[in-house]
């Protein structure tokens, strides 16, 4: 019995760390995606500068994601990596076009146009391959033998190129709420326009994402739409609707912080709504958590590192991002 | 289809020793900047001289760019073992998992948390506070290399394991002989120095070569001094510690010294130490061999007539490729006492007063700059080619671990990654040598997205008193 807790504990927390990657990485990567549309000089300098000092940091939570698949279920760490090859190497090529340009634009002013480039092109790829991941997963991949047992290209499909793009316009939304808080002149403003039609288009992505996932399978339908069921999930579209009102609401009043805070929301609602459709699985339909757990022992070895170091990690990032708080300026972090 | 006839095995062994290559040189660049980084802050701390300041600040640059590299670097390794060597995931995951989970826990975390600060943060926070994030950031880098040569250790040497129904390695009893498993504190300690010697001689070559421009550089005066105290000191001990690590790897690994020897055949008079020469596994002899009579038993049993086995006394299917083994460890052995002769060099500069004049140090020491890099990813190749034909030892054979791919997926990531590596990485290490041929100023500034403020790192003061007049006395 304690296995079996501990087992949807360590789901638990490896959702956690997804969670925490999408939301942090995805303003980031989002800046990237937004790039080519900020001007050139200092818009472009004020959002790099502004998640500068943080975006390592949010990088390590896909490291934590990724590493804590392998620690709590290596069988769906490998089924899901080697079904999703090439879209796993596309997004860590692109994170490294965008994590080096980070470095390389300030170092070679000649060459910052192409570093530019390679960061909001990596950001993009980045994102697009996490949203198809998302769908190929989703969907299903076939598993033989405690192995994957697909072709390397099974994963395309218009559902999975579906949430690719819907990843893409939300991690874009993420970033033009987070530009409103930590920028000011035209690049806020630019922002606050972007914010708005990257707002529509979120939650016409998310609505489109939603009502085709039920129709996936049998399961994802019922778990949606049968008695008893449907009176907990139902909250679910109904928070995204609150959700999207104060978004558009607090956009209008000009607040700075509370478009950032709701289009949070949104995530975690649609992340929410992910986990009602997939758990108890961990590849859909193929393996559950239990089956692809590690054993007790390695599960409890790894308790203090998720009940006494996650705080302390919360605590010490919060940190640094209090040390960065306020408007980046038009100067950098000075 | 192209890349169909080539074995999908060899293509994920040549893709995971490409990027791992590549990454390992950033870590251990930055292992050795961290702790540098770290000194130079506390001398300045504790003296006031500005010459510590600027240096901080002038290397501190250089970490960035290194540490970026490292991290995009590092992610691609994170998911590596799944895309391409699911199988070893899942029987392995229970054991080297946790490790690895801990290495994220305690140190990516750690360094990514506190890099913010002590790149952008030298005007936001004070200066003890901002020591303080240098020093988390120095130490993250000591956990990270703790667990990963712990994962790393048990793959060369298996220890607290028990084999579950579904062909899992799990943990046996306690975690302990899993993580201080039979290799794992010799390879921990040589590799740490490595790294360390490593950033000594990247630091010497750039203080030499700006002392060959001018012999007044308090900076390159400095650092110059510094990394050769490193060299001099830290050098013998690598050998004693490669020393140790061998004869351990003699008790474990058996098979991999006698590759590293060259020792096809076995010696019951005790092994020569064969120096160089071509080994040819299809007649197991060493071709054109030029070698010292007994000196082999010596090294490795302390006996010159102790008795060594050789690679013919074990099946050939358990051999690792001997030549690259035999040629990789030469390379590193050698650098080992070049380091040594440079070392002992300075020492001799130092007594005769010249080690701020002597231009032939200074060339061979630029000369070695870059040896550091060469030894580590030779002594990698060494222990890491030595390991096969299994990952993990004389357990799970590297055929059996690897992803259900079809070549032509992994030939063409394989492409990519070496595409990618050469224009970001390349670029990168051009921007390094760009910085590095940049003398240390007076005026050191920090990264240059943050602009400077008189309130910062560097009090105007001490700066003014660095004059070239006084560092020549």
């Amino acid at each position: 019995m304690a296995s079996i807790d501990l087992t949807i504990f360590w789901a638990a927390i490896i959702g956690f760390a997804v969670m925490a990657y999408v939301v942090m990485d995805g303003f980031d990567l989002g800046i990237g995606i937004l790039f080519p549309t900020l001007k050139v000089g200092d818009e472009r300098d004020q959002a790099m500068n502004s998640i500068a000092p943080v975006w390592d940091g949010n990088e390590t939570w896909l490291v934590m994601g990724g590493g804590g698949l392998l620690a709590a279920f290596p069988l769906a760490y490998g089924i899901l990596l080697t079904a999703t090859y090439p879209l796993i190497i596309a997004m860590l090529l692109g994170l490294i076009f965008r994590g080096v340009a980070f470095e390389f634009r300030w170092r070679d002013p000649r060459h910052r146009p192409f570093w530019d480039v390679a960061f909001s092109l990596g950001s993009f790829v980045a994102a697009l391959a996490q949203g198809i991941t998302l769908g190929a997963i989703l969907q299903g991949v076939r598993v033989e033998n405690d192995a994957y047992a697909g072709g390397w290209l099974d994963w395309l499909s218009p559902f999975s190129l579906l949430t690719g793009v819907a990843v893409v316009i939300g991690y874009a939304l993420l970033g033009a709420t987070w530009l409103i808080w930590k920028t000011e002149g035209t690049s806020h403003e630019h922002a606050r326009r972007a914010g708005f039609w990257l707002g529509i288009a979120t939650l016409l992505s998310l609505a489109a994402v939603s009502a085709a996932t039920p129709f996936l399978s049998y399961d994802y339908w019922r778990r949606w739409f049968a008695l008893p069921g449907v009176l907990l999930t139902a909250q679910v579209p109904l928070l995204v609707v609150i959700s999207a009102a104060t978004f558009f609401w607090s956009l209008k009043r000009g607040s700075h912080r509370l478009p950032f805070a709701m289009a949070l929301a949104l995530f975690l609602l649609g992340f929410v709504g992910l986990g009602v459709s997939i758990y108890p699985y961990v590849v859909p339909r193929a393996v559950t958590i239990w089956d692809a757990a590690v054993p007790y022992s390695s599960q409890v070895f790894m308790l203090p590192g998720a009940l006494v170091i996650i705080p302390l990690i919360l605590a010490y990032t919060g940190w640094a991002y209090w040390v960065f708080r306020g408007k980046v300026g038009t100067h950098g972090y000075h | 289809m192209l890349f169909d006839q080539f074995d999908p095995v060899i293509l994920a062994r040549a893709q995971f020793a490409f990027t791992v290559s590549f990454h390992f040189i950033f870590p251990a660049f930055s292992i050795g900047l961290a702790s540098f980084l770290m000194m130079l802050e506390a001398l300045w701390l504790k003296t006031g001289q500005g010459v510590y300041a600027n240096l901080y600040r002038y290397w501190l640059k250089i970490f960035a760019v290194v540490f970026g590299m490292g991290v995009v670097s590092g992610v691609v390794m994170s998911y590596q073992f799944g895309t391409n060597w699911s199988v070893f995931s899942h029987k392995a995951g229970p054991i080297i998992g946790p490790l690895m989970a801990y290495e994220v826990l305690t140190a990516f975390f750690l360094e990514a948390g506190f890099l913010g600060v002590m790149l952008f943060g030298m005007n936001k926070v004070g200066k003890r506070l901002h020591f303080f994030a240098t020093c988390m950031v120095a130490l993250g880098t000591l956990i990270s290399a703790t667990w990963i040569i712990s994962v790393n250790s048990w793959m060369q040497t298996p220890a607290g394991f028990a084999i579950n129904e579904k062909g899992q390695f799990v943990p046996a009893g306690s975690w302990l002989p899993i993580i201080f498993n039979p290799s794992f504190p010799y390879r921990l300690v040589h590799t740490v120095i490595a790294a360390f010697l490593t950033t000594a001689f990247a630091v010497g070559a750039v203080g030499a070569w700006h002392l060959l421009k001018d012999r007044g550089n308090l900076g390159a005066r400095k650092m110059f001094s510094m990394a050769m105290w490193m060299a001099a000191l830290v050098s013998p001990i690598q050998i004693f510690a490669g020393d140790a690590h061998g004869l351990n790897t003699l008790e474990h690994q058996p098979i991999k010294v006698l590759a590293m020897e060259g020792d096809y055949q076995p010696s019951p008079a005790g092994a020569p130490l064969i120096l160089f020469g071509l080994p040819n596994s299809a007649e197991a002899r060493v071709d054109y061999e030029v070698a010292i009579p007994h000196l082999g038993s010596l090294i490795l049993k302390h006996d010159p007539y102790a008795p060594l086995p050789g690679l013919t006394d074990y099946p050939r299917d358990q051999w690792p490729p001997v030549p690259i083994v035999f040629w990789s460890f030469r390379i590193m052995v050698g650098i080992g006492f070049a380091m040594l002769g440079i070392g002992l060099w300075s020492l001799l500069a130092r007594y005769r007063r010249k080690l701020y004049d002597w231009s032939w140090l200074h060339r061979a020491a630029i000369l070695m700059g870059p040896s550091g890099f060469v030894a580590v990813i030779a002594g990698w190749v060494t222990t890491e080619v030595g390991r096969q034909p299994y990952t993990v030892y004389g357990l799970l054979r590297t055929v059996d671990s690897v992803s259900p791919l079809a070549a032509p997926a992994v030939a063409a990531s394989l492409l990519a990654f070496v595409v990618v590596y050469f224009v970001a990485f390349g670029a990168g290490i051009y921007y390094l040598l760009h910085l590095m041929a940049k003398p240390p100023g007076a005026g050191e500034t920090a990264p240059p997205n943050v602009p400077q403020r008189a309130a910062g790192i560097t009090p105007a003061s001490s700066v003014a008193v660095e004059t070239p007049a006084r560092a020549r006395g």
